[in-house]
């Protein structure tokens, strides 16, 4: 009998190494899971960042243009024409050839014409019209560098040597010169902060996407909220109890699990097909992600009314007022807070969604920045789509970029979301 | 008269109805003796009075908006000349929109039909006749609601409740908008996709083995005949959730349980929302993430050992569509298991049970049923994931289960098909609708399926 215990208990000694092994594993994998998730958001976050940093510096180079009238084929400034058709790049050009008089066969000539950025012939005219009185006089001028040489100067200082990838042996040289007067440099991409879409890495930038995702986002703020919070009063103080309730209950919830690529298509067929709106316009762009994000605010609605005591609106009856009184003057006010941070949840999640905007056209390529809801724009996500799309390597870095900004965008939201939660959620 | 102006002067409209009738109420009340005889507050019968002018205005605005353009269209066409008429939808579409293009000057009026110049003209009359008739509609249907309302206040006039009635209305329609938009889903989806089934066989699209979907030009051109098979997109759609799965699933669940059961007060209140920042990171940053950082990864560890991996392979967009469903799973293995009452772990580990043999063989089956209802949730996101997969994903409609190959998607498909420009009468256009319907079907019922395995299966402890 004794041994029989005896037995047993050696038994479950000699399993309880084994099990407490398991239990270690057990452990360990948990730690693991962790890890492995913590590790995604790290590697995450530092990919976009080195990435995309080098993007807000940007390459300049120092030069002294003459706007010569012969150059630029003006003899008057007030004919629009002649200031629309001036050879500007022509005098860019020529400051080149008189800084480097030693590159002067053609193909060198060639080689120095790709240094800086076409776009900045616009600039030149710009300064022009602006103060007329340089015709025919020289300046001093910081002009972007091409995007090749900024990608080529940016990765100078690196170990292993630069990325000579599309730069020339002259457009090297040149460089070096350039470096030894102080005359190339990196400077505040200012480019990207107030300039639209371009086929110009150093002159593409992200406030056209920018003031197109303000506006689709005041559009859905403004139909999304309204309706949302009427949806979610009707559900939790008015509706009765049969199926048609039922069916709108079951509705919502499967809206916010439909995905999003179904509601442009929807937005496609219904809107632009049927009723006809113009493609490529904050305004449907807000239509589409209204109806994507309805459900986001009537669940959290419900939940931020379904939070108010009961004994509010018992206290509110009892004295003499109506349903709608009840709702309107004490459940809707004190259920505030908690929809507003449900709408600013939804509309952070309308910011960062691409896919059915895609379908409605958003994805063109616009140059200008948008001047208003109906006219033509893209949103941020949709542009860094886009330039993640295009083959030149520094649009790697402007994309990263437009990311970081994206992202710091989404986590003011939601820090504005949690503090307004702490700040004004009250506790019954 | 401008939309724009009129809404200004109907708005004005509104607010003095609303004072107007307000004051004409406590002028009555007066003689009474104060507000307080009067059935409703004095603010009831303002704003009835603001409803009865804004609403029937605004209805007719709206009627008028949405059916100005094609009745004046109609009435500009019919008065062509017999030999202009349009014979073909296409060609109506053109002849109208020179017409609207003359008359906005954008086209000059040398070289066409001056036929045409006086159908602009008269587009531009009929334009101004509608608008000037609309307007004073619109102000007249306004001052006679506002009016009618101001004389019908009495004190004994229920206005309250007619206008809480009018608010219940506009609450209960606001919540009819998610029905709305399911119907206008499932319309749109099907409608097209009934036309694309006319041109391409059901059972091709579901059964066929081959996805090329060009169509043709011209009748000699090569490769004119699109194939629309689409059982490679549902196999590399498959192929993807399943890596995303693998990935997700395991990590997702364990890092719960660990945080749940495992971890320090501390650790939870710090990984926890590091963890949820992967949950709001938008799909676009993972695209690009996929494209540009991972998939080069895996060819160069590919080349490494000597496998070769396909640039765009479904690992690459697999994984990281996984990382991305990762706090979508744990959220909600956090909260099933939360929710398992603390007296069944109690009786587990009284009878000598270690702590992961309770979670193993008592938590975890107590919680099953939610986990399983979060799996398929997160299967349904997996499938209609698209911008990860658009990006990191090829177009070949490889029929492969290898992951290290190139395999296409059903959303990389729709949007290939759809987006720039596209004419509603090719079948290249409408397969997008109706690979539309299938995801929709297919995350529907997966939705269902989860929803009733949550509420069926879940264990009532108190």
């Amino acid at each position: 009998m004794i041994e029989d215990h005896q037995k047993k208990a050696e038994q479950v000694a000699r399993g309880l190494k084994r099990r407490y092994r398991a239990e270690k594993r057990f452990r360990f994998y948990g730690i693991m899971a962790v890890a492995f998730g913590l590790l995604a958001v790290a590697v995450l976050f530092t990919d976009i960042i080195t990435k995309g940093s080098g993007a807000f510096r940007q390459t300049y180079i120092q030069l002294t243009v003459h706007y010569d009238p012969e150059v630029l084929d003006i003899t008057d400034l007030r004919d629009e024409s002649q200031v629309a058709l001036g050879n500007f790049s022509g005098v860019i050009r020529q400051g080149l050839y008189d800084r480097f008089p030693q590159f002067s066969s053609r193909n060198d000539k060639r080689e120095l014409n790709k240094m800086i950025s076409s776009g900045e012939g616009f600039e030149l005219r710009d300064r022009l019209v602006e103060n007329p009185s340089l015709l025919g006089r020289s300046e001093t001028l910081w002009l972007v560098a091409d995007d090749d040489i900024d990608t080529y100067f940016k990765s100078y200082g690196d170990s292993g040597g630069a990325f000579t990838g599309r730069v020339s042996e002259t457009q090297r040289a040149v460089v070096e010169g350039l470096k030894q007067s102080g005359d190339i440099r990196l400077k505040l991409n200012t480019n990207f902060f107030t300039k639209g879409d371009s086929r110009e890495p150093e002159q593409a930038g992200i406030w056209g996407a920018v003031v197109g995702s303000f506006f689709t986002l005041v559009i859905t703020l403004a139909l999304s909220f309204p309706i949302g919070v009427a949806a979610a009063i009707y559900l939790e103080e008015f509706a009765p109890r049969n199926r048609w309730t039922d069916l709108i209950e079951v509705n919502i919830n499967n809206l916010a699990a439909v995905p999003s690529i179904i509601f442009g298509l929807l937005g496609l067929a219904i809107f632009i097909n049927f009723f006809e709106v113009p493609r490529s316009i904050p305004v449907i762009g807000g239509l589409v992600l209204t109806l994507m994000t309805l459900p986001t605010i009537i669940i959290t609605s419900r939940a931020a009314i379904k939070a108010v005591p009961p004994s509010i609106r018992e206290a509110a009856i009892g004295i003499g007022a109506s349903p709608m009184q009840v709702v309107m003057h004490h459940v809707l006010p004190l259920a505030m807070p908690g929809m507003l941070t449900g709408a600013i949840i939804g509309m952070a999640q309308a910011l960062g969604e691409t896919a059915p905007l895609l379908m409605i056209g958003m994805v063109a390529f616009i140059v200008d920045i948008p001047s208003g809801p109906a006219s033509p724009a893209t949103v941020l996500p949709v542009q860094i789509f886009l330039w993640a799309d295009s083959p030149e390597r520094a649009f790697v870095e402007k994309t990263s970029a437009a990311i970081m900004v994206l992202l710091a965008f989404l986590i003011l939201m939601n820090t504005t979301a949690i503090w307004l939660r702490k700040r004004l959620e009250r506790r019954w | 008269m401008h939309t724009a102006n009129l809404l200004l002067i109907l708005m004005a409209m509104v607010v003095a109805a609303y004072y107007l009738a307000r004051g004409r109420s406590l002028v009555m009340a007066k003689p009474l003796g104060g507000i307080r005889h009067l059935h409703s507050l004095p603010f009831y019968y303002g704003l009835r009075a603001s409803l009865w002018c804004a609403v029937p205005s605004l209805l007719l605005l709206v009627i008028w908006l949405i059916f100005d353009e094609p009745l004046i269209a109609g009435l500009v066409l019919g008065s062509l000349p017999d030999a202009l008429q349009p014979t073909s939808v296409s060609e109506e579409n053109l002849m109208l929109s020179t017409v609207r293009n003359l008359a906005t000057g954008s086209l000059a009026a040398d070289n066409v039909d001056s036929a045409l110049v006086v159908a602009s003209e008269r587009l531009i009359a009929l334009r101004e006749m509608g608008s000037r008739i609309v307007s004073a509609g619109v102000l007249g249907l306004a001052l006679l609601g506002g009016f009618g309302a101001w004389l019908t206040i009495s004190p004994l006039l229920r206005a309250r409740q007619q206008v809480e009635r009018v608010f219940k209305g506009v609450l209960f329609s606001c919540a009819c908008v998610a029905i709305f938009t399911t119907l206008g889903i499932l319309l749109s989806v099907l409608f097209e996709s009934l036309r694309f089934f006319e041109a391409v066989p059901v059972t091709e699209f579901l059964f066929g083995t081959s996805w090329s979907p060009q169509t043709a030009i011209r009748a000699d051109q090569v490769g004119s005949s699109g194939a629309f098979g689409a059982v490679p997109l549902f196999v590399g759609t498959m192929l993807i959730s399943f890596i995303a799965m693998v990935v997700a699933v395991p990590v997702g669940l364990m890092s719960a349980i660990y945080l749940a059961e495992y971890a320090h007060g501390k650790v939870r209140a710090y990984a926890k929302p590091v963890l949820e920042i992967l949950a709001g990171v938008p799909t676009v940053v993972y695209g690009f993430f996929a494209a540009l950082t991972v998939a080069p990864f895996l060819r160069d560890a590919g080349a490494g050992v000597g496998l070769s991996v396909s640039s765009e392979s479904a690992l690459a967009a697999g994984l990281v569509m996984g990382v991305m469903i990762i706090p979508f799973i744990s959220s909600l293995a956090d909260d099933v298991i939360t929710a398992v009452p603390q007296s069944l772990r109690d009786g587990s580990l009284a009878l000598g049970a270690t702590h992961s043999e309770t979670i193993k063989k008592v938590i975890f089956p107590a919680a099953l049923p939610g986990i399983v209802g979060g799996v398929l949730l997160a299967v349904s996101r997996a499938i209609g994931e698209t911008m990860i997969v658009v990006m990191a994903a090829g177009l070949a409609a490889n029929l492969t289960l290898n992951p290290l190959e190139t395999v296409t998607t059903i959303t990389v498909q729709i949007v290939t098909l759809l987006v720039g420009d596209q004419e509603f009468d090719s079948p290249k256009t409408l397969a997008a609708f109706a690979l539309g319907l299938m995801l929709f079907v297919v995350t529907l019922i997966l939705n269902f399926i989860a929803l009733h395995v949550v509420k069926k299966y879940r264990e009532q402890y108190d």
